[in-house]
């Protein structure tokens, strides 16, 4: 694949492995095994099987008959928030499940920031009866609580991350801080295309199930299989990537990614990691991320806690350097109007971090005969209470 | 090529080392150089000053806290190396710096490693530059400048690796007693012996130093009978936590030493 990881761990300068020594042997043990593990017949068929039976895919591809007319296009939604826990989260979670259980893992942890890939994780544990011990920022498990409840519910531990921002990175630093001390039995389900290597490219791989079906579907819909755009929102970024995957070597498709800009990319409350963003090290691999001068982390802000992130996937970084892919951003308002615009006109609540996709089409040019694929990534379910209070609903 | 001041201290044949970690800017902005100045002369052998990161992954809640502080304080390193331009008239022992890599990166590598020798900055440790890294991109920097840099093992790592990571050393091993973020506690238990010796067997050709879960004279000596010697860390920032810290520096080394 001309815009994969090479053996190194790397997409041009960015990604390999930048981990303490403690964490070295787990992440050499995926990385040794990742491969030979996910490619084996008995694996594939079991993803394949429980991607069928238990999360309900393949998800639909929709024609969004109301979109089309209204921004004069042929769009598409591709409905990853019909999935079994409400988003593309489970694809993963899935895939990590069984590549754990074939590593002899007896425990899980993961960190989360909207609760998706928590309560996702915390599923597919119950599903297997493996412990699960889930790290979550204590301000994002306010602003999420419905998702902790749904968590415990599935008998997974929550912990409280209460360093920093007490956001989705400090959740993460606890994770890893969890793995140093439980290095040989316990397995990190790593949530979006972020990490070290081989978490990026491990986690794109298991998430590319949506751009191969997109594909095959688009092809059905349409009588050929590439699309014009695709689109989707980005903060760690593994719904877009999945969402690219399959696209990435088709030149002609135009990839566009949504970061969140919070209250705007200027207003010092963002998560525009492109606008705001320089090269540099974070949670393990070499990336854009947003940072002080002097290299400190900055605590990002977007109303979404999924999209709540200073950093973005390394991959991202690369397309987004090479121009692959054009990297842009929307705001708070923007999304939740959009969020609003999709319920009335097409009869579907997207999550808060899904809007942001949809919010950008306000600023496409399209034309009329451009077939345009959105990631629909998740269900807004989980943003009601955020909706109500901004609507007054 | 020339001996620094921490190969010197190595090469001398002194046992029992004994390296103090503190963090830059904590508790005060200004408190670094007299912490080192202090340690110095309460018999401490090396020290490592650790410049605070935002994201410190390897790091229990006194370090993290530490590090928040000295963040708040002012403190980055541009900071430090301002106040570093007096190190050499104020502290004669080794002196390494310690922290997260994006800092690093943001300063530059190259100018990082160059101006740590110009204010007699003798080595780095750079937990999340790995390996592979640091020998594919980075080593020439910190040689050029007769930087060393010090890599950790800890009880998962594979002989091979401790093999390959001893012949990128030129000063000292950094032996973690377990796999464990700084300040937590670890039982000396028949394991960790079992991986002290396994290392000791290896005959590695640099002297090896442990870190991680030293807090008072007994895990000292313990550590001191396997290798040169060990470090403390988190016990010390704690203590630099406290009232009238630096009066009780030369009693909180002298009853780990003596």
């Amino acid at each position: 694949m001309k815009y994969g990881v090479n053996e190194q761990g790397y997409y041009g300068e960015f990604g390999g492995a930048y981990i303490p020594e403690m964490l070295y042997p787990n992440v050499e043990e995926l990385r040794n095994k990742y491969l030979s593990i996910i490619n084996e017949d008995g694996f594939k068929k079991e993803f394949d099987q429980l991607l069928k039976d238990y999360v309900g895919r393949p998800s639909p591809l929709y024609p969004a008959k109301r979109y089309s007319e209204k921004y004069g296009a042929n769009i598409f939604f591709k409905r990853e928030d019909l999935n079994h826990t409400g988003s593309h989260k489970i694809n993963n979670a899935i895939g990590q499940i069984l590549l754990a259980r074939r590593l002899g893992k007896k425990r899980i942890i993961a960190e989360t920031g909207a609760g998706q890939h928590g309560v996702a994780t915390a599923t597919v544990c119950a599903l297997m009866g493996i412990e699960c011990v889930v790290y979550m920022g204590e301000v994002d498990m306010e602003r999420q609580a419905p998702n902790v409840s749904r968590m415990k519910m599935l008998g997974a531990t929550v912990v409280p991350a209460r360093s920093g921002s007490k956001t989705l990175k400090d959740a993460t630093n606890e994770a890893l801080r969890d793995w140093i001390a439980n290095p040989v039995d316990t397995h990190y389900i790593i949530g979006s295309v972020v990490g070290p290597y081989p978490y990026p490219d491990m986690v794109a791989r298991f998430q590319s199930i949506i751009s191969l079906e997109t594909k095959k579907q688009l092809s059905e819909h349409t009588g050929r299989e590439l699309p014009d755009y695709v689109m989707a929102c980005v903060g760690g970024g593994s719904n877009a990537m999945g969402m690219f995957y399959h696209f990435l070597d088709d030149e002609s498709v135009k990839l566009v990614a949504v970061e969140a800009a919070g209250k705007g990319v200027d207003s010092g409350h963002s998560a525009a990691t492109t606008f705001l963003g320089r090269e540099g090290v974070l949670h393990g691999s070499r990336t854009i991320l947003m940072q002080t001068p002097d290299g400190q982390v900055v605590e990002p802000y977007s109303i979404s806690a999924g999209l709540d992130y200073p950093g973005i996937g390394p991959q991202h970084a690369y397309l987004y350097k090479i121009h692959r892919a054009e990297y842009v951003s929307i705001t708070d308002d923007e999304a939740l109007q959009a969020g609003l615009l999709c319920s009335q006109l097409e009869g579907i609540i997207p999550a808060i971090e899904t809007a942001h996709a949809l919010a950008y089409l306000e600023n496409m040019k399209f034309k009329t005969d451009d077939t345009v694929v959105i990631c629909i990534s998740g269900r807004g379910d989980k943003d009601l209470d955020t909706y109500i209070k901004y609507f007054g609903y | 090529m020339h001996e620094n001041r921490l190969q010197q201290l190595f090469n001398s044949g002194k046992q029992n080392l004994l390296s103090i970690f503190f963090t830059a800017g904590y508790p005060t902005l200004d408190s670094t150089l007299g912490i080192a100045e202090t340690l110095e002369r309460s018999g401490a052998d090396f020290l490592e000053i650790g410049f605070p990161y935002s994201d410190p992954v390897a790091d229990g809640p006194v370090n993290q806290h530490s590090s928040q502080i000295a963040l708040q304080n002012g403190m980055s390193l541009n900071v430090l190396f301002d106040q570093l331009a007096a190190l050499r008239q104020r502290v004669s022992i080794p002196v390494l710096l310690m922290g997260y890599f994006n800092p690093v990166v943001q300063y530059g590598v190259e100018r990082f490693c160059k101006k740590a020798a110009e204010v007699g900055v003798d080595g780095v440790i750079l937990p999340d530059l790995p390996m592979y890294e640091y020998e594919a991109l980075y080593a020439r920097y910190f040689k050029e400048n007769a930087v060393c840099n010090i890599f950790m093992v800890t009880p998962q790592t594979s002989a091979e690796r401790i093999q390959k990571i001893d012949s990128l050393s030129n000063s000292f091993i950094y032996l973690l007693s377990a796999s464990i973020i700084t300040g937590s506690s670890i039982q000396q238990s028949g394991k960790i012996e079992a991986y002290y010796q396994r290392v000791k067997q290896m005959n590695l050709k640099n002297p090896v130093i442990f870190g991680f879960g030293i807090i008072d004279k007994q895990t000292f000596s313990k550590a001191c009978s396997y290798g040169r010697g060990a470090i403390i860390g988190s016990r010390f920032v704690k203590l630099l936590g406290e009232k009238d810290y630096m009066d009780k520096i030369p009693g909180f080394i002298n009853a780990i030493k003596a």
